[in-house]
């Protein structure tokens, strides 16, 4: 958690923006140390260089053209775009950036506006799995700070408690995890939850998510309470990015994975056993209304 | 309503939510065995005015947390087509204690789709996209598939089923963003963009996605079409009241025996929502709960006999948002969870009005100083100073959102805020903790 504010001292009744502001700024602040990239990266990030767009084959850019067939309009393409670029590197790159403006004709500044805005696109490479805990109100009273909290000093290599969007491990590299505390995940009957790679894994113990975080760097995949059977966070990208398995049974197979948790079925179920039932419908379909024509 | 109590519904009434028991439930084999696609046909053999008079007659209102008529809102497209219209659906299922879209997408998808393509009949659209949050790629993969297998029946694509009526649907994926559940961000981000919400007006319908006519829709709302065209107005109106008629999926989460999902008639009660969810989680009492997510202001064990309905949330001083009822027992303290609310709002401002920014920022901070202990005796009326900035002031709805909890927690639990300004005094005063 943050350090609570020092709001300073109160003048005209509010505590907002009070005392001596300026004069408590101290001194100027290491930008260096507070940026979550090293030096040089940051150095290639404001010295002019042209990045090396090699890695992004004939392949993504065949990929990348597909996505802009997709839309009336050519921009609609970057979310997608940033996703694909995502599914090369791990992360979105300054040469992500540079592959996005020379496909869709838009500035660098126009691409990285759009890819620090949203919280999935990653600035660092990130490990071959993307842990989110959600830590939002109702997970985290049910026990979500708490394994968040766990994992953090458990995946923790060097003593130090990872930080968001720390990499246990080598990134790229099989069996490297990247941490993150996430907002609502959108199941809240199954909390606390975390995702791996976006898969979903329901009603975790500091215990469960322990044992997930061990097997997935001993390079197992333990199978989602709901989702698709696990792959890698640069997989499941490139699924975001609208890219699934031409053949049909491969494709059925990450379709059919599991959906449906009791916790989803609850009141369906209480009503099948319950008998109970919507009202019936009429027998024969109503009529559509008559409206008079214009 | 006396003469309507003995043809009472059920308790329980599964419309969306009835096939969700069957065994691969989102593919169209099952899907057309349980009456799937029928309702198409019947809409397609009528005109775009029809379905919306339909529409209009059930009552039918939006399911994403405002509660707008969604036949009046389908109404102001304009009939010409000198633009492409568009039909946008926001799938971006985010807010804290939502979770009724994405297990309805997963479940039963060709609802869904079924719906889009009624409702892009009625509209006069050609292209629709489905705006799925990214952070559910199974939700996402669920939904392509049942495209995949609607063009390949023929429901999606050129000349559905014979009308002369082309479709094309698209899944589009997001990327983080709690602001694109606001219609006008999620246009912007639909575009390429940062997800930052637009002035209205122009509203959607006379200038939304690419500045065409766009209609924007929640997932459950689009999902009940089908039935509303296969049952009629007067049936979708034997559940619910007269100004908020249909089945409704309530999500239930927190300290009960059995979370879930419960699709019941509007204007159920809690009292009978906890009773369907087996009780409170071991028997601890009741403390605060939300009726439609974290942006409603709270309720207490006083409001267990609330209609939770539209017009029933807000007599009672809140509103029903996306009646996603979370449910905090005596164990929690309110200043904590306000906090972790607060915070949230504060990470999901984006950041183009001021009141919302800054404001959010703040009211973290002395809520977190707060909890830390550090509270000062002026840090309630400060908060609330804050919020009467906040609210009304800001740009969209989120702002008004972040200031529902800690205006609602102050009203009802003054005392628990108050307590950590006293400890700042007198160090000796045990705290309140937090859930853990």
């Amino acid at each position: 958690m943050n350090e609570p504010l020092n709001t300073g001292s109160t003048y005209g009744g509010s505590g907002i923006g009070a005392g001596e502001t300026h004069a408590a700024a101290g001194p100027d602040v290491d930008v260096h140390a507070a940026s979550p990239l090293s030096r040089a990266e940051n150095e290639a990030l404001t010295v002019g260089a042209t990045p090396d767009l090699s890695v992004f084959g004939p392949d993504v850019i065949a990929k990348a053209q597909a996505q802009i067939a997709t839309y009336p309009e050519s921009r609609s393409a970057l979310l997608p775009m940033l996703h694909l670029v995502q599914s090369v590197e791990g992360y979105v790159s300054q040469a992500g950036i540079q592959f996005c403006a020379d496909q869709l004709r838009l500035s660098n500044a126009e691409v990285s506006a759009v890819a620090t805005f949203y919280t999935m696109y990653k600035r660092k490479p990130c490990g071959e799995h993307l842990v989110s805990v959600c830590t939002n109100t109702l997970c985290a009273m049910l026990g979500g700070d708490a394994i968040y909290e766990r994992l953090r000093t458990h995946l923790s290599t060097d003593g130090t408690p990872l930080k968001h969007e720390d990499t246990s491990g080598t990134p790229g590299e099989p069996g490297s995890i990247t941490l993150e505390h996430a907002e609502c995940l959108a199941a809240c009957d199954l909390g606390p939850v975390l995702q791996v790679n976006y898969e979903f894994y329901d009603n975790q113990t500091v215990e469960s998510a322990v044992e997930l975080v061990d097997a997935l760097r001993r390079g197992e995949k333990p199978a989602p309470t709901r989702g698709a059977p696990l792959t890698s966070l640069r997989e499941v990208e490139l699924e975001l990015a609208g890219f699934y398995p031409e053949e049909e049974q491969a494709f059925r197979a990450r379709i059919d994975g599991p959906s449906a948790a009791v916790e989803t079925l609850r009141g369906a179920q209480l009503a099948a056993d319950s008998g109970w039932t919507a009202p019936a419908m009429p027998e024969k379909v109503p009529a559509l209304p008559e409206v008079e024509k214009k | 309503m006396t003469t309507a109590e003995t043809n009472r519904p059920d308790p329980v009434t599964p419309v969306l939510t009835k096939r969700w028991l069957s065994p691969n439930s989102w593919r169209l084999e099952t899907y057309e065995r349980l009456e799937g696609y029928t309702a198409l046909r019947t809409a397609l053999g009528g005109t775009p005015e029809q379905l919306v008079q339909l529409v209009k007659d059930s009552g039918l209102r939006g399911r994403g947390g405002a509660g707008f008529p969604a036949g009046v809102k389908w109404s102001f497209m304009p009939p010409n087509e000198d633009k492409p219209h568009y039909l946008v659906i926001n799938a971006d299922e985010g807010e804290p204690g939502t979770c009724k879209d994405i297990p309805l997408m997963m479940a039963d998808p060709h609802s869904l789709i079924e719906g889009v393509i009624i409702a892009a009949y009625a509209m006069r659209s050609h292209h629709a996209f489905i705006y799925v949050r990214g952070e559910v790629p199974h939700c996402i993969r669920r939904l392509n598939a049942a495209i995949r297998e609607a063009r390949a029946a023929g429901y999606v694509g050129a000349n559905i089923l014979d009308s002369g009526f082309d479709l094309e649907i698209t899944v589009h994926a997001g990327a983080g963003a709690y602001i694109c559940g606001e219609e006008t961000a999620l246009l912007d981000s639909l575009e390429g963009r940062r997800g930052q919400p637009r002035l209205k007006p122009p509203f959607p319908a006379a200038a939304g996605l690419y500045a065409a006519p766009t209609t924007v829709n929640n997932v459950e709302t689009i999902a009940s079409v089908p039935f509303i065209v296969n049952g009629g107005a007067d049936w979708f109106r034997t559940m619910g009241s007269e100004r908020s008629p249909g089945p409704k999926i309530y999500s239930i989460s927190g300290h009960v025996e059995k979370p879930g999902q419960y699709e019941a008639p509007l204007g159920t009660t809690l009292r009978q929502l906890l009773e369907m969810a087996g009780g409170m989680k071991d028997g601890i009492p009741l403390k605060f709960w939300t009726p439609g997510g974290s942006s409603t202001p709270m309720f207490t064990a006083e409001h267990l006999d609330v209609p939770l309905d539209f017009e029933g949330a807000v007599e009672a001083g809140s509103i029903l948002g996306t009646t996603a009822v979370m449910v905090f027992n005596e164990t929690v303290s309110v200043p904590w969870a306000v906090m972790k609310w607060t915070e949230f709002y504060e990470h999901e401002s984006c950041g183009k009005c001021t009141p919302c920014r800054e404001g959010t920022y703040w009211l973290a901070g002395i809520l977190q100083r707060m909890v830390a202990g550090k509270g000062t005796a002026t840090d309630i009326e400060t908060l609330l100073d804050v919020c009467d900035n906040i609210l009304g002031r800001s740009f969209c709805a989120l702002g008004d959102g972040a200031v529902s909890p800690i205006q609602s927690g102050i009203k009802y639990f003054r005392d628990e805020f108050l307590a950590l300004c006293d400890q700042n005094k007198a160090p000796t005063t045990p705290a309140l903790a937090g859930a853990h």
